[in-house]
């Protein structure tokens, strides 16, 4: 494979061990800095996205890489939520890294003995399995009201200041902060399993699983392992929901929020580290502007659109993207082939 | 009994078919807000209305069939879930902006809302014909799957299908047809059972999971699955909120889990 000699750039080598960071990859953290200096009045959304970037980066790495679909992410974004919350509002405990780590393990715990009961199926059973264990849990949530608080969702959320210095203050200042470097950390982690060899593996077993059995590759357990991966991933952005809204609502579980979900990956780009960038960015903005004003044409638009996109548009917006590059600069280098 | 005529049609467009179709309760809620519409504007009685209702579904189905379905047959499962997916938002969208945040208005004729007597008990009539009539169809569609020409065209369509064609069988027209079958059904379904799942907005959404539960438990591409689990998710369904209404749909998903990882294909599920 690529793994000696000049690496051109990870995308059209495919796989290789060490891949730089390219220029263009610090511009979504540029863009997030630019973000907090110029427009202060809109931080609270901008900690939103970039909670619903971690969330789409997790499913990106389960979807877009191996392949496993799902309709139940919610599921580890929730426990998250709730876990955090449970911990903050119940039982007294504020220390924000303590509960981003109980979120962490919860959803991990549950990943592992879900992801090993239901990767065995596939199609329409996995994806039936996976809705229904966020059903599930979304029953539960909604009645276990005593430690929930049911369908009025769980307030009295209070999170300590972060290494006893930096408040959570009202304009989100804070919160904005916090969430980038998680989401920073995240974005490494993924970069660096994506590029790695189980990264390559993931992706064989997504374009022709029995090729992968053929290798001698333990399929089954690589499969649960990046399902816990993107599942702590998953309870580690519901946390920082939690923390951020100091409440957790019942719409963190369910049907709805994995559905939104996978829209936003869909419109960035599945597959791709950066469509979890761009899809959630754009999605929430729109959604933001949009559906307070006109929820109806909101969910028209939101429709089309992502008929649209699977008809015509398989890459999503970066993946429209790419083609027009493609077509910029097809005169100059049309020898040297996409790997992808 | 309505779960069953509803995700009969499902059974069929996915289990025979193939093809992930979420926005099946999408036809079911047209078929039910048709229904509505023609007997309040139009005064057409129950039965007339039933039938345009299954026509007009099935019709507006091959529509979508050609422009927007067939170009995915041969697309993975995440593209039909996702298209799916979309089409429900449109749907949802499209629907209130219709009809409103209500539920559609049905007055049922005076003929089905006594009791009937039987066997020193009264049932809702209502009921009755309902139970009567899907095992009408129930009857109906095993004999046109099982027994007829065009039934064993179908199954040889989605066995082989390049083989199918090879043969001489349209296999273009035949899963149109196929699919405005199933479709008109769940338009049938959703209208027959507006009385008992009120049609709103948000019919869609609300009731997808359990569509999708009957036609998983019950398996793909079998009639006889649907119809069992149906009654299955039903009955237990019933009896929970009854018996323990705490727990409330809980032990319906926590079953179908359990099925589902003891026969990871469905109850009665033939295809692989």
């Amino acid at each position: 494979m690529a793994a000696h000699g000049p690496v051109r750039s990870p995308r059209l080598s495919g796989y290789t061990s060490n891949p730089r960071i390219r220029w263009a990859e610090w511009l979504p953290w540029i863009a997030a800095l630019a973000f907090f200096f110029t427009l202060p009045e809109y931080l609270a959304l901008g900690g939103r996205i970039l909670i619903y970037i971690l969330f789409a980066l997790s499913l990106d790495l389960i979807l877009g890489y191996a392949g496993i679909i799902t309709l139940g992410h919610s599921a580890f974004f929730g426990l998250g939520a709730y876990t955090a919350g449970i911990l903050s509002a119940k039982y007294g405990f504020t220390d924000p890294f303590f509960q981003l780590a109980a979120a962490a393990a919860m959803a991990a715990l549950l990943g592992v003995a879900t992801g090993a009961l239901i990767l065995r199926t596939k199609a329409l059973t996995l994806l039936m399995l996976t809705l229904a264990i966020t059903s599930i849990l979304y029953e539960v949530a909604n009645r276990a009201s005593g430690l929930t608080g049911g369908n009025d969702g769980l307030s009295g959320v209070t999170v300590a200041p972060i290494l006893g210095l930096f408040k959570f203050d009202l304009f989100g200042r804070t919160a904005f902060v916090y969430c980038l470097i998680a989401l920073f950390l995240g974005w490494l982690f993924v970069r660096r399993l994506i590029y790695s060899p189980f990264g390559a593996m993931l992706t064989g077993i997504r374009e022709n699983t029995a090729r992968m059995y053929a290798v001698g590759a333990p399929v089954y357990w690589r499969l649960v392992l990046v399902y816990t991966i993107s599942a702590t991933m998953a309870g580690v952005a519901g946390a920082l929901l939690t923390q951020v809204n100091q409440f957790v609502g019942l719409n963190v579980l369910g049907l709805e929020p994995s559905g939104d979900l996978l829209v936003m990956l869909i419109l960035g780009g599945v597959g791709r580290l950066y469509g979890a960038f761009v899809g959630p960015v754009v999605y929430l903005i729109a959604q933001d502007y949009l559906a307070k004003q006109y929820p109806e044409y909101w969910y028209l638009g939101i429709g089309a659109l992502l008929i649209v996109v699977v008809l015509f548009a398989r890459g999503g917006i970066l993946g429209l993207a790419d083609q027009w590059l493609k077509a910029l600069s097809r005169p100059k280098s049309s020898a040297r082939a996409s790997a992808r | 009994m309505i779960l069953y005529v509803i995700s009969v049609g499902l059974s069929v467009t996915m289990g025979l078919m193939g093809f992930i179709n979420l926005a099946h309760g999408v036809f079911a809620m047209a078929g039910g807000y048709i229904l509505s519409t023609v007997m309040a504007r139009l005064g057409v009685p129950f039965p007339v209305a039933l039938v345009v209702a299954f026509a007009s579904v099935a019709i507006a189905s091959i529509l979508l069939e050609r422009l927007l379905y067939s170009r995915l047959y041969a697309a993975g499962e995440l593209s039909q879930v996702l298209f799916t997916i979309g089409l429900i938002f449109v749907s949802v969208a499209i629907a209130r902006m219709v009809y409103g945040t209500l539920a559609a208005p049905i007055t049922l004729p005076d003929y089905l809302r006594g009791q009937v007597h039987f066997v020193g008990r009264d049932f809702p009539t209502y009921r009755v014909f309902l139970i009567v009539f899907s095992a009408l169809i129930i009857a109906s569609l095993w004999f046109g799957v099982e027994r007829t020409r065009w039934g064993a065209m179908v199954r040889a369509a989605v066995d082989n299908r390049g083989m199918a064609q090879s043969v001489g069988i349209n296999t273009r027209v035949l899963f149109m047809a196929t699919f405005a079958l199933g479709s008109g059904l769940a338009g049938l379904g959703g209208a027959l059972g507006a009385d008992i799942l009120p049609v709103d907005w948000a019919y869609p959404f609300e009731h997808l999971a359990y569509f999708l539960i009957v036609v998983a438990v019950g398996g793909l591409g079998s009639l006889r699955g649907p119809f069992i689990a149906a009654l299955l998710i039903g009955v237990a369904d019933t009896a929970c909120k009854y018996w323990v209404p705490e727990f409330g749909a809980f032990l319906v998903y926590a079953a179908t889990i359990v099925i589902l990882l003891w026969r990871p294909m469905g109850l009665f599920g033939v295809r692989a």
